[in-house]
């Protein structure tokens, strides 16, 4: 029996590199062994990954565009255990970027986006950026009010882009660019059938497959320069006689078995909320979408879910008029801008040491109230912009961009950094 | 990193352990995924047993009903029709209903609750054509049954198949049974389906 | 560093667990209890007669109801339906929006979702909330729902019961609603503990395991 096997992945082997991809990724790739909690939140976007994928096929099976609204219903009645499949797909969305912040988090706390591994950076802001589309566009499949009204603003977006980008796509009636851009996201006149089918084919296959694509080039690009770790240390300019780091241990079997029991825990979580609170009162799933879209009522409270809270809040705390462009202009660029300017991550942090731990009290605090910043933003994106929220969302505003423009660039110069030590501390 | 002392035993128990429970898992969570391909509510609704009035049907004559997307039979076989059943019995492929193509209680020589009406799936077991109805004698069918006109199979006036034609097996006889004397109910058994 | 900002993580949870509810503060607490099948017939009962003659439920099934209510197909064909045959068909009226328009300045909206669109407390407190107003145009308006083109269907039930009955029977048509808007609720719970045991056990060998090999690393 084994000498069958054996042979047949010798077969195999010899025309597919699969026990060379086997050891390059897993039993030899070496990873530091003093990764921490932080370090959970990459294989549990994985998780959700595969969770979305299975769930999504599945709901795709039974969703019909031309009745998003009569179709989800029935996929939560009629369909045997599709109410499970559907608040899985829910709720795994929320959850989604709940680890991918908490990992997007720890690259900031341990400059995991410097050098060497700004690629791995750059694709993980992409698979983030495919994300956002992909969120918007399933949220707006159910066809309930706030899926329409909610996707009636983001479109509307734009109707704020000033100049021509695309003059072969504008209707010869359209006022402006704006107009003719929105009519053509729309594929119609308002929001409608035209626009949800639009919408499936892109949320059921086009992002997945740049996700997947992304997601695949992500870990290549980080198996290829190796893992960071809490102390920033480099653990491949420590090898042994053997060319292995000294502070590295095989991913396999060593960080398989230690992300199992992070992986359970994480699903413990996951199902409380998919079988106790799978609306989250009405973080995840909105009242306002339990009442099909009505064109002609706007909800009382249009707020983005969760996730884009932060960059909602940005757009809508833009007020000025500069430079003859207008404040709807501004605000567009504010939001834009808050998402490119993680891109240019590894180039704006200008301070000689990576992880928090050895740099300075300013970078600390600095980071620090960073996080406080982007979690209050958050939640003022989904709350009323009214008088004291909008003034904290200014201010906000500001503090997001000067951390990464100010803080980021100069504080090693304002701070006197811990030395760095040679090898990982702590640990086993 | 060092391997010394490592206790083997209790690895191999312990991958084991933690694969059983996990696969046990694993298959737990596909119950969902497979179930949700089984007809949903909207399906079951519309697949639901249909009532067939045969009060008003003609000695001889056929009703046609429709089931689940399938024509449904209804003949109201004449005492001729019925005595003639047992005469070809020697040219039949299953005269005795051996093969399960009926619910146990139309296993008869009839193969009907009752000997007046045959109820019927109108689909022939070959390759799925509806037969025509011959209510009279013809050259192919002596005393009149089913004839199939995509490949020439031919069935009794118990849907029962003769020898020597493409379809395999009998025609199949749906679940019923009788709400009333002249109402049968086809899809369901919670009627009468004794004679 | 690491515990400050597990606590920034955490600390944020109660703002998001407070909010998105919005203003059901001066709301009327419903009685829910979606285990009390007595409670749910007789709003069942009450819904079908009293509501159903302009609000449907177009996205439950007779059947599934009377099989959750503990009502035989029989039972709920004979006294529950005025309208289908099948007992898989969906809880529709004769009502067309149209006709709704012409009546009411407004169809009258499917209750399916209602529970979830609203609130169980939103909808106890409008059932209970009617008062009379000459000025409205079927002298009666609702603290809840002010100007409100329905009229008072159960102003003869509220004038012959005693207050105490009268809300009882409100908090049933309620509770009914309530079933309406997700009749798995009671299941999913009841699944839930299941997988969370499960969890918790594959949690002990998975955790024994990476302990053990883990013993290797120093």
């Amino acid at each position: 029996m084994m000498r069958v096997v054996n042979g047949l992945i010798d077969w195999v082997d010899a025309r597919l590199p699969v026990v060379n991809a086997y050891k390059k990724h897993m039993s030899e790739y070496y990873a530091p062994k003093n990764f921490n909690f932080w370090y959970y939140f990459g294989v549990l976007s994985m998780v959700v990954l595969v969770n979305q994928l299975l769930t999504g096929i599945w709901l795709t099976m039974f969703y019909s565009p031309s009745q998003g609204f009569e179709s989800v219903e029935y996929i939560m009645r009629d369909v045997q255990w599709g109410w499970l499949i559907r608040y899985m797909h829910a709720v795994g969305a929320s959850a989604f970027f709940a680890v991918v912040y908490i990992h997007m988090f720890r690259g900031l706390m341990y400059g995991s986006y410097k050098p060497p591994r700004e690629l791995v950076w750059i694709f993980g802001m992409l698979i983030y950026v495919a994300l956002m589309a992909e969120g918007f566009l399933g949220y707006v499949l159910p066809w309930g009010n706030m899926s329409y009204w909610g996707a009636q603003v983001i479109i509307s977006l734009a109707g704020a882009i000033p100049f021509d980008i695309l003059p072969f796509i504008g209707p010869d009636d359209a006022k402006d660019i704006g107009e003719a851009l929105t009519t053509w996201v729309r594929g119609d006149y308002l929001l409608s059938t035209a626009t949800v089918n639009k919408f499936f084919a892109l949320h059921v296959v086009a992002i997945p497959l740049v996700l997947v694509a992304l997601v695949f080039l992500h870990i290549l690009a980080l198996h290829e320069v190796g893992s960071n770790n809490p102390d920033g240390v480099e653990i491949k300019q420590n090898k042994d006689e053997n060319g292995i780091p000294k502070d590295g241990i095989p991913f396999h079997p060593y960080y398989t078995v230690k992300d199992l029991p992070g992986v359970i825990i994480f699903l413990m979580i996951f199902a409380v909320v998919i079988f106790f609170f799978p609306t989250g009162g009405g973080y995840l799933i909105e009242k306002p979408n339990f009442v099909a879209a009505n064109p002609l009522k706007t909800p009382d409270h249009i707020a983005p879910v969760w996730y884009y809270g932060p960059y909602y809040a940005m757009l809508r705390a833009t007020t000025i008029e500069w430079l003859g462009m207008s404040s709807k202009t501004w605000g567009l660029i504010a939001m834009g801008g808050g998402i490119v300017v993680l891109f240019l991550l590894p180039w704006l942090d200008r301070h000689p040491v990576k992880s928090i731990r050895y740099k300075g009290w300013l970078s600390k605090l600095l980071l620090f109230v960073f996080a406080a910043d982007f979690l209050m933003l958050g939640y003022l994106g989904t709350q009323p912009a009214t008088g004291t929220a909008k003034t904290l969302a200014q201010i906000g505003t500001v503090y997001y961009f000067l951390f990464f423009f100010i803080g980021l660039p100069l504080a090693h110069r304002f701070e006197k950094s811990k030395p760095v030590p040679e090898r990982v501390t702590g640990g086993h | 990193m060092s391997n010394d002392g490592v206790n083997t035993s209790r690895r191999t128990f312990l991958i084991g352990l933690t694969s059983t429970v996990g696969v046990a898992g694993a298959i737990g969570a596909a119950v969902p995924f497979v179930k949700s391909w089984q007809p949903s509510a909207k399906a079951e609704n519309a697949g639901a047993p249909v009532e067939v009035d045969v009060s008003k049907l003609e000695m001889g004559q056929r009703v046609v009903a429709e089931w689940r997307g399938q024509p449904v039979w209804v003949v109201r076989r004449t005492d001729d029709m019925v005595a003639n059943l047992d005469k070809l019995n020697d040219q039949l492929k299953d005269p005795e209903s051996k093969d399960k193509q009926q619910p146990p209680y139309a296993a008869n020589e009839w193969r009907s609750i009752k000997k007046e009406y045959l109820v019927l799936i109108g689909i022939c077991t070959h390759l799925g054509c509806s037969p025509l109805f011959e209510e009279e004698p013809t050259v192919e069918l002596k005393y009149g049954g089913f004839f199939c006109p995509c490949h020439g199979s031919k069935f009794d006036l118990a849907g029962r198949v003769y020898e020597g034609v493409p379809a395999p097996t009998n025609l199949v006889v749906p679940p019923h049974s009788y709400v009333s004397d002249a109402v049968i109910i086809v899809g369901s058994e919670e009627g009468e389906t004794k004679a | 560093m690491k515990k400050l900002a597990v606590a920034l993580l955490f600390s944020c949870l109660p703002a998001f667990a407070s909010a998105a509810g919005g203003h059901d503060a001066e709301l009327e607490k419903a009685p829910v209890n979606l285990q009390d099948k007595v409670s749910l017939q007789n709003g069942a009962k009450l819904f079908v007669n009293y509501c159903m003659g302009c609000h449907s439920l177009e996205y439950l099934r007779y059947g599934r109801m009377g099989e959750d209510l503990g009502i035989s197909d029989e039972l709920t064909l004979k006294y529950l339906n005025f309208t289908s045959e099948k007992i898989g068909d969906p809880m529709k009226n004769g009502m067309t929006a149209e006709n709704g328009k012409d009546w009411f300045g407004n169809p009258p909206p499917d209750l399916t979702l209602a529970a979830r669109h609203r609130s169980p407390d939103w909808i106890y407190s409008y059932l209970t909330g009617f008062y009379e107003d000459e000025s409205r145009p079927y002298g009666y308006n609702n603290h809840v729902f002010p100007s409100v083109g329905m009229p008072h269907v159960m102003a003869g039930m509220q004038e012959t019961l005693s207050e105490e009955e009268f809300e009882s029977n409100m908090g049933d048509i309620t509770n009914f609603l309530t079933y309406a808007a997700e009749p798995i609720a009671p299941t999913r719970e009841r699944i839930g503990v299941y997988v969370l045991v499960f969890l918790a056990i594959l949690f002990v060998p998975a955790y024994l395991l990476k302990k053990e090999y883990w013993k290797d690393v120093h």
